[in-house]
């Protein structure tokens, strides 16, 4: 992993993602706007689908853009440090677009990825189950062969946005039981609308019902819901979680919140040499953060699959944006007669509460850390 | 990777050993060991090439400063290359042999990584900069094992100023070349403490099997990572670095060098505190680097403040100084 620079022909896209996000979220307060990995809009995400931005890695002729890698890390830059609601393509866009394109077949290709690029087509993802959490190669629901199909049974949990998703891209056992582990494990592409299919929201604890419950009775699926191939399925989530984890989201969840405290800090005139020392390494670390997570989007762009480099940065970077509710509740409470308003406050609590789910999201720091140990040959 | 870093590293393996490194830090004469530098040439490698060096930029340069990390280099290497580039542009005469960097403030001692070595030392005081021999500073040992630190003091200019002090002064120059050579150091160091954990057996299994050891050197990687990243940012622009490369640059390595000296001594155990063991070559360096030229606290004051002082967001304060083409005051 080394220093890389955005290229300035990516760059130059900057200004129009820019403009069209200031418009979208003008006026909508810090609270709300720190929620963006999870502020649902599907207007805006066809807005930015309509004017090019989705899709930005993806063959023209799928109805993307063509610009690759370093292009698509300028507009979900964009998209974060601004905190605009990208919950509608997020998962879609980032993961279920690149999995279709690399292992979909050309019908499949061409059946969803304009849709993707278009922001029209929502997926959720389906890997953990009630009983397998962290240990994913443990799925225990099924899909069985019928004559013209599939037929599915089980139940999948913590599904992201599956009460709004059109379709789900789910891990599932088509040979063999949750013993062979690795072995028998396929993707398929479930229609959530199909019979048999229950989807139940779970309410979190900030108030919000993101993720979900889904139960398979008995469902039917067509011969070509299946992904790729048949028993490779672990691979292709090894592959697909590489997208999840390398990006710049993993480094700027709380972003929201560090600028709103630092609006507060120069309305209140506060910049003692402990408060700018505070400020100083928060903003140094998401500078280094930065700069790696450049250097992994380079390696993506040249083709590479940085797993064990994206598991370093999203490690590194949710570290970052755990501990910014952290030490900005503190500050905060240690000036007791500086008035936070409410917006500040509600952005403060807010994030302090979700933040446990950015190190859980995408693989535990743990699951993460052992990536990287064997990475370094320890396992 | 450039051309240079070979032949450099392949000297720095002649001088370094450590058998050398201890035979200096126990008193040696270095000087014949800072010949094969002087003759090498690298030493002018940031001074331009119309003023007879190498005239390369410090991103090239920072694989080689990475070297004197990762072979606990004890010569004020690093330290003579940007002190010959400042002579240099100011115009003023390349005196022989190892040159120090100071800030110094009149009548104040202060501590300078390896100003036992230097014959003369680069000095800024009031913001400007003086070449004085060493021995007019009084250069005496710190008193701690094994250290070439010295304890300086600056008794004011005896000889008109040789020009105005770099841009935020000779602390942010020592700041690159420090943040570099603690990248290189850990970059060792999560080497070694890495072979050991696999060789290392305990309770019937290299320890390196054990799921809380691999979590600990897991977290040491990324140190180690975040490090020369930082590193490469404080390089990344030319000389003087830019205010917030500088910071960024040293308060990632400093913090980053206080836990990874720790991982790698527990790792170790009891025979990495053992004098006979290369481990505290480089864990005593990072933390002497560490503290040059300023610490975390010291750098995130700086940055802070900078940070404090403009209204933009975060990452655009951060795209400010890190992109090409931005702004370059940051």
């Amino acid at each position: 992993m080394t220093l890389a620079a955005l290229p300035a022909a990516d760059e130059a896209i900057r200004p129009a993602i820019r403009a069209l996000i200031e418009r979208a979220i003008a006026g909508t307060p810090a609270d709300i706007r720190a929620r963006s990995w999870l502020g649902f809009d599907a207007a805006f995400s066809r807005e930015l689908g309509a004017a090019g931005f989705l899709g930005l890695t993806l063959p023209k002729r799928y109805g993307g853009g063509e610009r690759g890698a370093f292009a698509r890390f300028i507009v979900v830059e964009e998209l974060l440090s601004a905190g605009a609601p990208v919950a509608a393509h997020w998962i879609t866009e980032r993961q279920t677009a690149p999995l279709i394109l690399n292992f979909g077949t050309e019908a499949q290709r061409n059946r969803y990825l304009p849709g993707i690029c278009r922001g029209e087509l929502i997926f959720c993802i389906g890997m953990s189950e009630p009983g397998s959490g962290s240990d994913l190669a443990s799925v225990r629901t099924r899909a069985e062969r019928t004559g013209s199909g599939w037929r599915v049974n089980g139940q999948k949990i913590w599904t992201t946005n599956a009460q709004h998703s059109d379709h789900m891209i789910a891990l599932l056992r088509t040979s063999g039981s949750a013993e062979d582990r690795h072995a028998g494990l396929s993707q398929m592409i479930i229609d959530l609308k199909a019979p048999g299919v229950t989807v139940r929201p779970i309410v979190d604890l900030t108030g919000g019902a993101h993720f979900c419950e889904v139960f398979f009775e008995d469902v039917e699926l067509p011969a070509d819901a299946l992904i790729g191939r048949e028993g490779e399925g672990w691979k292709q989530v090894t592959a697909e979680l590489a997208f999840e984890r390398s990006g710049p989201e993993r480094i700027y969840s709380s972003v929201v919140l560090l600028d709103a405290w630092i609006r507060h800090l120069q309305a209140s005139g506060r910049a003692d040499p402990a408060t700018a020392a505070l400020v100083g390494d928060f903003t140094a670390r998401m500078g280094v953060l930065r700069a790696m997570s450049i250097a992994c989007t380079a390696q993506l762009a040249a083709g590479e699959s940085p797993a064990v480099e994206a598991a370093l940065v999203k490690d590194l970077g949710t570290s970052l944006e755990q501990q910014l509710p952290i030490a900005i509740g503190d500050d905060l409470a240690a000036h007791p007669d500086e008035p936070v308003d409410a917006e500040l406050y509600r952005t403060l609590m807010y994030v302090t509460h979700i933040a446990p789910s950015f190190s859980l999201r995408g693989g535990t720091r743990e699951i993460l850390r052992g990536i990287i140990a064997r990475g370094m040959g320890l396992r | 990777m450039n051309e240079f870093i070979e032949p450099f590293e392949r000297m720095i393996e002649t001088i370094a050993t450590p058998a050398l490194v201890r035979a200096v830090e126990h008193g040696m004469d270095a000087a014949s060991l800072w010949d094969v530098v002087a003759a090498s040439g690298f030493l002018d490698a940031l001074v331009p090439e119309d003023r007879g060096g190498a005239g390369l930029s410090p991103a090239q340069v920072h694989p080689l400063w990475l070297a004197l990390g990762r072979h606990a280099v004890p010569l004020p290497i690093g330290e003579t290359m940007i002190a010959r580039y400042l002579l240099a542009m100011a115009g003023a005469d390349l005196p022989d042999g190892p040159i120090f960097l100071a800030e110094a403030r009149t009548g104040a001692e202060c501590v300078i990584s390896g100003g036992l070595l230097a014959r003369h030392a680069l000095v800024e005081a009031d913001g400007a900069l003086h070449l004085v021999e060493t021995a007019s500073m009084a250069p005496a040992p710190t008193g701690v094992n094994g250290s070439l630190a010295a304890r300086v003091s600056w008794s004011g200019p005896t000889r008109a100023a040789i020009g105005a002090a770099p841009a935020g002064g000779l602390r942010s120059l020592g700041a690159i070349l420090n943040a570099a050579r603690i990248a290189g150091a850990a970059a060792r160091l999560t080497g070694m403490a890495t072979a050991y954990a696999n060789e290392r057996i305990q309770f019937g299994k290299p320890i390196g099997r054990q799921q809380a050891l691999q979590q600990t050197l897991a977290v040491m990687a990324e140190d180690m990572v975040a490090a020369r990243i930082a590193s490469q940012l404080g390089c990344a622009g030319g000389l003087p670095p830019s205010p917030a490369a500088a910071a960024t640059a040293k308060s990632v390595a400093s913090a980053a060098a206080a836990r990874i000296t720790a991982t790698a001594h527990a790792v170790f155990g009891a025979i990495g505190i053992s004098e006979e063991h290369d481990l505290q070559l480089f864990t005593r360096r990072l933390h002497e680097w560490r503290l040059a030229d300023g610490a975390e606290t010291f750098w995130n004051r700086r940055l802070g403040a900078l940070r404090l002082a403009v209204e933009m967001g975060s990452v655009d304060f951060v795209r400010a100084w890190q992109d090409a083409g931005q702004d370059s005051s940051l």
